[in-house]
């Protein structure tokens, strides 16, 4: 297994790979942190939705982590595709024959992409939590925001509780991604079904039937990186979680084991 | 075949057939490659070569049949891939990673040591461009590199599929060279292509294919035995052709004109009769000659595909 994981670990540190990925969760951190310090008292609100997020409000042991849950979501999409177009790309390169001669074990070759792929999701929630967090404390003063509580015994208590909801997040959509691309074999295909399924299709579902927000995948995904919200709860979204990459690991898996490697 | 072969086949096969809805890709094929040998895998496109490597290789499973590698059944894979090299259809690599990478990936994987990596890059000619990624390999490179990922096994059984394709003459050479060297060495080399004069100079027996059927099995010289020489005559001047068939004829034997040349299924040793019946017909021989045949020849004889 860990033979899998190294060779893995391998394509995914490539400069082209890593380099940009680095770049956009570095880009969308800097982003997402600055509107929220700098925004503060704005007409159109500083958080998510046109939510407004006052000085007073960044000044408790979660003030620094604003930035971080804000770009959770994205860290997701971001996983989504990385995962979806990882898994996909061995069948359009015609690789996959090549793993499966070195590995026949086809379970161990899955087992190890995911492992990998986790260890590059958890580097770039560790990536993003940093620059979210160092930005948040060089914005603070411009925001008029007190740092203060940000060190205390508390704040490193939630900050711990976010980077693992976010990461459980990230590895959700992840997976979901994952899933996608071993589904379609062709990783333009399957991101685009994972973007256009959470981003377009998710929301006209949530707006139309309001009720359908606490069964759709992504919504739940999203609602575990945000720690839980009023209408659903934490529990709640990590048990449906569960449920849907659970089922949809299982058919992938026998999908993957029985189906012939003609291409 | 429920008992596995000894030690001295590398690869056999018995009633081996693979179904893709009403088509059958491969149809009840059932052949022996010999250990320490270079076999030939022939026959035309879609004829099942494909289909057989990659089962034997246990990325697709055979609809009915069994098949034995290195002494191991197919469907456990994992007992005797470790000691078998393969490229399949070609090379198949990440662009983005270098050569050099790219074999590391799969040293990783097989659990080879990683200074094979260097070694190999070497052997197939790639030294120095290692480092290059692969998308900016020749077609000439990309098959350099999928010969030494299937080298990385330092194997005992070699499964090659086509490979020369997109080799410049030199290459086909080394290839060919490197191919001979590891028999030598007691690695059994199994090896398609549809280049059957390619074949015909490097391996001992063959296997040869059509329409997913197996239609030949056995050693190269046999093959050829199994074709009668011909006699190729050309008369001086092309009008004569007509009267040449006619002489042949009369004598029991079939021909057919090619181009401006007779070419007679005939004994080798009729060749003074024919020379002398021409002569008495008042027709001049400017050529002459017996031509053995090829293994191309032999095999479109036999699959009787049109040259």
């Amino acid at each position: 297994m860990i033979n899998v994981v190294i060779a893995e670990l391998r394509k995914l540190r490539r400069p082209t790979l890593l380099l940009s990925t680095l770049l956009t969760v570095g880009l969308l951190s800097g982003l997402f942190t600055s509107l929220v310090f700098l925004r503060v008292g704005a007409k159109g609100g500083n958080g998510k939705r046109g939510e407004a997020i006052t000085a007073a409000e960044l000044s408790h042991a979660t003030g620094f982590l604003y930035g971080f849950k804000l770009v959770g979501t994205f860290l997701g999409l971001v996983a989504l595709c990385v995962f979806a177009s990882q898994t996909a790309q061995e069948y359009t390169y015609g690789t996959l024959r090549n793993l499966l001669v070195r590995q026949p074990a086809r379970m161990k070759v899955l087992a190890g992409k995911f492992i990998s792929m986790k260890i590059f999701a958890a580097a770039m929630v560790i990536f993003a939590g940093t620059i979210t967090i160092s930005l948040s404390y060089a914005l603070a003063g411009h925001a008029k925001v007190s740092t203060s509580l940000w060190s205390s015994g508390a704040a490193m208590h939630l900050l711990a509780q976010a980077t693992l909801n976010i990461f459980i997040q990230t590895l959700s959509f992840g997976l979901f991604g994952m899933i996608l691309g071993l589904l379609f074999r062709s990783p333009i295909s399957a991101i685009a079904v994972g973007v256009i399924w959470t981003l377009i299709l998710e929301t006209i579902l949530g707006a139309v039937i309001s009720s359908t927000s606490k069964w759709l995948p992504g919504a739940n995904f999203s609602n575990i990186g945000e720690g839980g919200s009023l209408l659903v709860s934490y529990k709640h979204s990590l048990a449906v979680t569960l449920c849907y990459l659970l089922l949809g690991s299982l058919i992938v898996s026998v999908l993957f084991k029985r189906r012939d490697v003609a291409n | 075949m429920d008992t596995p072969p000894d030690s001295t086949i590398a690869i056999s096969t018995s009633g081996l057939t693979k179904i893709y809805g009403d088509r059958a890709a491969l149809s009840d094929a059932t052949f022996t490659v010999p250990a320490g040998t270079i076999c030939g895998f022939v026959g035309p496109n879609g004829s099942g070569k494909t289909t057989t490597i990659r089962m034997l290789l246990g990325l697709i499973s055979p609809t009915s049949g069994s098949a034995y590698v290195l002494g191991e059944k197919i469907s456990q894979p994992e007992n005797y891939l470790p000691r078998v090299g393969a490229m399949i259809e070609g090379p198949a690599f990440y662009p983005a990673l270098s050569g050099a990478e790219n074999l590391k990936v799969l040293a990783n994987l097989g659990g080879f040591p990683i200074s094979r990596v260097t070694e190999l890059l070497e052997k197939v000619g790639l030294g120095e461009r290692g480092q290059s990624k692969y998308k900016t390999y020749s077609l000439g490179m990309k098959q350099r590199l999928g010969i030494a990922a299937a080298l990385l096994p330092n194997p005992d059984l070699l499964i090659l599929d086509e490979p020369t394709n997109g080799l410049d003459p030199s290459g086909i050479h080394e290839v060919r060279e490197l191919i001979r060297s590891l028999a030598r060495s007691g690695t059994t080399v199994f090896v398609s292509s549809h280049l059957l004069s390619e074949l015909e100079m490097i391996c001992e027996s063959l296997v040869m294919l059509r329409e997913g059927k197996v239609i030949f099995t056995g050693l190269t010289q046999e093959l050829l035995k199994a074709q009668t020489p011909l006699i190729v005559a050309i008369p001086e001047y092309a009008v004569d052709l007509a009267k040449l068939v006619g002489i042949v004829t009369a004598a029991g034997f079939t021909s057919k004109v090619v181009a401006e040349r007779l070419e007679i299924s005939a004994p080798v040793d009729w060749s003074a009769t024919l020379n002398r019946l021409a002569f008495e017909a008042g027709i001049t021989l400017s050529a002459i000659s017996k031509v053995l045949p090829s293994l191309e020849d032999t095999f479109f004889e036999m699959t009787g595909d049109a040259q």
